[in-house]
């Protein structure tokens, strides 16, 4: 009732704008896709529809002494200035009007923070710019980043209509399964959100938050980071895909066959070429948004690669940079982010790139060597 | 006290000085009072110049003028300048010109420190602007500086905005100080508290609350300093500290800070309605508690900035309720300026028309605050755009409004001369429909899921944010008329009487327009 009620009003506000079928002229939030998220809306249009009836009062009282009261209809002033009784019900009546709100949301609050007894665990990791996901116990385990190419944000291209809402890798869930979230950083805080179903958690670094989601129907679902954490805050969107528990468990099978296809690729003899083209993919994903793609990067906070000294002289340094990061600095620890063969391929990307012509290869195994010496 | 009187006695004669070092060396509340107003109006356009920016970039989706590393700085030094150095400085100049003659007092208890605090902030503002030509830029990490974006991954300039808060900050407690002194110690021979006209008490009201805040706010840029330069951990995970105890002491600050950029608008609208409903304001003692309630309430909500840090259920819950319970006071207010004007004889000079628009789109905005206050809703509602559309709807309808209602109120006391009416009004619609275009679809946008903070958006967002856009270069533009009104005023006009509005009551309406540069010599006796 309600909602139909919000839609005749708004309908009748926009008619005079015209498009009003149009997403683009949206003025509300989405009804939910889960239990919880439908509450939230719910409790969301009550407080909407009680502030509007406390507003139409207070305001039609406030508009008709504007209008009757006018020193030029010859409204002579009353004195009055005090009166204990109104003070008193005007005090007590919106203490029991809040009541009535708090007992609702204290119960979809107690709802949104029982996560225990889940069927999925996913571990959600914020780093600048992009989210991991680990599936725990399954040994999956991925990066997810804005697919949006760059002719689109500057305006060379046409903008399509998941326009920054599109990632290359989506996190892909079951329906009908209780799914808890397990949300940090790694450098900043992030904050994860994804409207339909109301979950939103900041991802914050020394902190594992919570957060749970069953989702009824198979779909797409996208959100963004909420909390800013810096540069490309706006450039880390979130797309969780639901399918159905036989899509999923196909899904995570063949991921599982990938992450052990990747261990093999360890031990493989890499030619440069090779490196370079798997450097150059990897170097765009985690690299590009601070050293920028051409190398220049952003003096002083992101520092250029190309030319760089380390990058052309120091193999040691170059290595011990990109796996441990530079305390103190923006620059993270990817040893922990990229595997052996990324990491190998990315430092022979940025020696061989930008005209930092070294014609050197670092192998897997190189990484390898470096992490176990330490 | 009478040690101050005997002074001002043997001085009677005196006028201003001569020249530049007037300004510089004054202890006069009416200069002080002048050059923060002055100084707070250049902060208004330097800060609003910045939200041209943000705006311009923001009129169309892909990044068309700035890059988001600058863009993140705008609205960075955007909050700042609006908040530190526009807002505040406002009402300290409000509270400098008008206290005194409020309560019948020759001038502020301390005119020297006076002084000080008053250039501190150039100082301090000259400081925070010049990092945005630094290598790296300025700050970038939002008004509200969160660690570790603040410290571990902040530009080599955050030590230069360190200081800058600092330098404010001790502005501020000075300012707060002297306030509080003034109003205890300096008032005329009758006028007992519950006498005192309401701007005066919602001013002492806020001076405690900065003398309690602002310390805190100094802690933790304090800390942010240790932890970049002396490599503590205070907010660094990784060594043992907690960035969550960053967003608890910096909400501890900021909450209180918001009533303290609204309790002095608060006092300021119920002086102006009461004079142009020709009426008492109805329920003065209940307006004084109802400040005060809601100045205690303003400590013990400060987490309702976190709800999505992860804190404990019970936690949550209490920050809910708390932050729910301010509707309670706040209500009070709107309803008894409702009241003052119900059964008056109403006219609206401009003054009225920005208090009457006050009332009613400061309630928008606390309709806003209720509605962020329900926990569950808030993680839809955090960090979005409605948010923003909130915290402007209360700051710029709200803290601004009252300022210009404020400004055009007083402006033939300070002047001698009335502003052009015409133009007072021209200014106001302008600023109304530009303020109610701007932030209004900022609502839409912030529930259909658009996060703050971004430089560029999906296209579903693009027809809001395009109004929005025009709306604001509508309302900034705007403000240069209400310049252009002000230098009117000050070079001439009509004379204005001593009291030039029907309604107006106070001791400030006793002596002559414009106030003479010393005032109240002999207190005044009050009934």
């Amino acid at each position: 009732m309600l909602r139909s009620a919000m839609t005749w009003l708004v309908g009748l506000s926009l008619s005079a704008v015209g498009s009003f079928a149009n997403a683009e002229w949206g003025v509300n939030m989405q009804p939910g896709v889960t239990e919880v998220s439908q509450s939230v809306f719910d409790l969301h249009m009550t407080i909407f529809w009680i502030c509007v009836v406390i507003g139409v009062i207070v305001f039609g009282v406030m508009f008709w002494s504007m209008l009757m009261h006018r020193k030029s209809e010859d409204s002579k002033p009353a004195t009055f200035h005090e009166n204990l009784t109104v003070e008193i019900l005007w005090t007590v009546i919106p203490l029991i009007i809040l009541i009535v709100m708090a007992v609702p949301a204290t119960k979809t609050l107690i709802d949104i923070y029982d996560a225990e007894e889940s069927d999925v665990d996913i571990l959600v990791t914020g780093y600048q710019w992009r989210w991991q996901y680990k599936y725990v116990g399954e040994g999956v385990s991925y990066f997810s980043s804005l697919a949006t190419p760059r002719d689109e944000i500057n305006n060379v291209a046409e903008k399509n209509p998941n326009y920054l809402l599109e990632v290359d890798n989506p996190l892909v869930v079951p329906v009908g399964k209780k799914i808890r979230f397990l949300i940090t950083s790694a450098d900043v805080i992030h904050s994860w959100w994804v409207p339909a179903f109301a979950v939103k958690k900041d991802a914050i670094p020394g902190f594992v938050n919570e957060s749970w989601t069953r989702i009824d129907q198979p779909g797409i679902y996208r959100g963004q980071c909420t909390e800013l954490c810096g540069k490309d805050h706006g450039f880390m969107p979130i797309v969780v895909e639901a399918k159905t528990q036989a899509d999923y468990d196909a899904w995570l099978a063949e991921q599982k066959e990938a992450a052990a296809k990747e261990a093999e690729l360890r031990e493989k003899d890499w030619t440069l070429e090779e490196l370079v083209a798997r450097g150059e993919k990897v170097y765009n994903s985690a690299c590009a948004s601070c050293h920028q793609a051409g190398g220049e990067g952003i003096p002083p906070m992101f520092p250029a690669l190309k030319g760089s000294d380390i990058v052309l002289n120091d193999i040691q340094e170059h290595i011990n940079t990109v796996v441990n990061g530079r305390p103190g600095t923006a620059m993270a620890a990817f040893g922990k982010q990229l595997s052996e063969v990324d990491a190998a391929a990315v430092i022979t990307y940025e020696r061989n790139a930008w005209g930092n012509d070294t014609g050197e290869v670092v192998s897997p195994l190189d990484i390898l060597n470096f992490k176990d010496g330490q | 006290m009478s040690a101050v009187i005997d002074h001002h006695h043997a001085d009677h004669a005196h006028g201003p000085a001569k020249g530049l070092m007037r300004w510089v060396l004054t202890t006069n509340h009416k200069d002080i009072g002048t050059m923060y107003l002055w100084f707070s109006f250049i902060m208004f356009l330097a800060g609003g110049s910045m939200a041209m920016v943000i705006r311009a970039e923001l009129f169309q989706p892909g990044l068309q003028l700035v890059q988001p590393e600058f863009f993140n700085q705008m609205t960075t030094t955007h909050g700042l300048i609006m908040v530190f150095g526009a807002v505040m400085p406002a009402f300290v100049g409000l509270a400098n010109w008008m206290i005194p003659l409020m309560v019948g007092a020759p001038d502020m208890a301390l005119p020297r420190m006076n002084n000080f605090s008053f250039w501190l902030l150039p100082m301090a503002f000259g400081l925070l602007l010049s990092t945005l030509f630094m290598e790296g830029g300025g700050p970038n990490f939002g008004w509200t500086f969160y660690a570790p974006l603040s410290t571990t991954y902040a530009p080599p300039s955050v030590t230069f905005f360190i200081f800058a808060i600092h330098l404010a900050g001790i502005s501020s407690i000075m300012g707060a100080i002297n306030i509080i002194a003034t109003i205890l110690n300096l008032r005329a021979p009758g006028m007992t508290l519950m006498k005192m006209p309401l701007f005066v008490w919602t001013w002492l009201i806020t001076a405690f609350l900065l003398i309690a805040v602002m310390p805190v706010l100094a802690g933790v840029v304090t800390m942010m300093l240790m932890d970049i330069h002396f490599g503590t951990s205070f907010f660094n995970a990784a060594g043992g500290g907690d960035p969550v105890m960053f967003q608890h002491i910096f909400w501890f600050f900021g909450h209180p800070e918001v009533y303290i950029m609204i309790l002095p608008a608060f006092g300021a609208v119920s002086q102006i309605i009461p004079t142009f409903s020709r009426k008492p304001l109805f329920g003065y003692t209940s307006m004084v508690y109802a400040t005060a309630a809601i100045a205690f309430l303003s400590f013990i909500v400060w987490a309702h900035h976190m709800f999505t840090v992860g804190i404990p259920i019970t936690g949550e819950l209490f920050f809910m309720y708390a932050t729910m319970l301010i509707a309670v006071p706040t209500g009070v207010k709107v309803f008894n300026w409702v009241s003052t004007m119900f059964r008056g004889a109403l006219t609206f000079e401009t003054p009225m028309l920005f208090a009457v628009a006050f009332v009613i789109l400061f309630t928008i905005g606390g309709f806003s605050g209720l509605m962020l206050a329900i926990a569950p809703a808030d993680f839809q509602y955090h960090d979005t755009y409605f948010v923003v559309a909130h915290f402007h709807y209360v700051l710029v309808p709200g803290a601004i409004f009252g300022i210009f209602a404020s400004a055009y109120y007083w402006l033939p006391k300070w002047t001698g001369h009335m502003y052009d009416e015409v133009l007072g009004k021209t200014h106001f619609w302008m600023s109304f429909i530009g303020m109610n275009l701007a932030f209004f679809p900022m609502h839409f946008v912030g529930l259909a899921g658009m996060p703050r903070r971004i430089p560029d958006y999906n296209i579903m967002f693009a027809n809001f944010n395009m109004v929005s856009s025009i709306g604001a270069f509508m309302f900034g533009a705007t403000q240069l008329l209400f310049l252009f009104i002000v230098i009117k005023c000050i070079k001439g006009g009509p004379k204005a009487a001593a009291n030039p509005w029907e309604g107006a009551e106070g001791l400030e309406w006793t002596v002559p327009s414009p106030a003479p540069y010393h005032t109240f010599t002999t207190p005044p006796e009050v009934k």
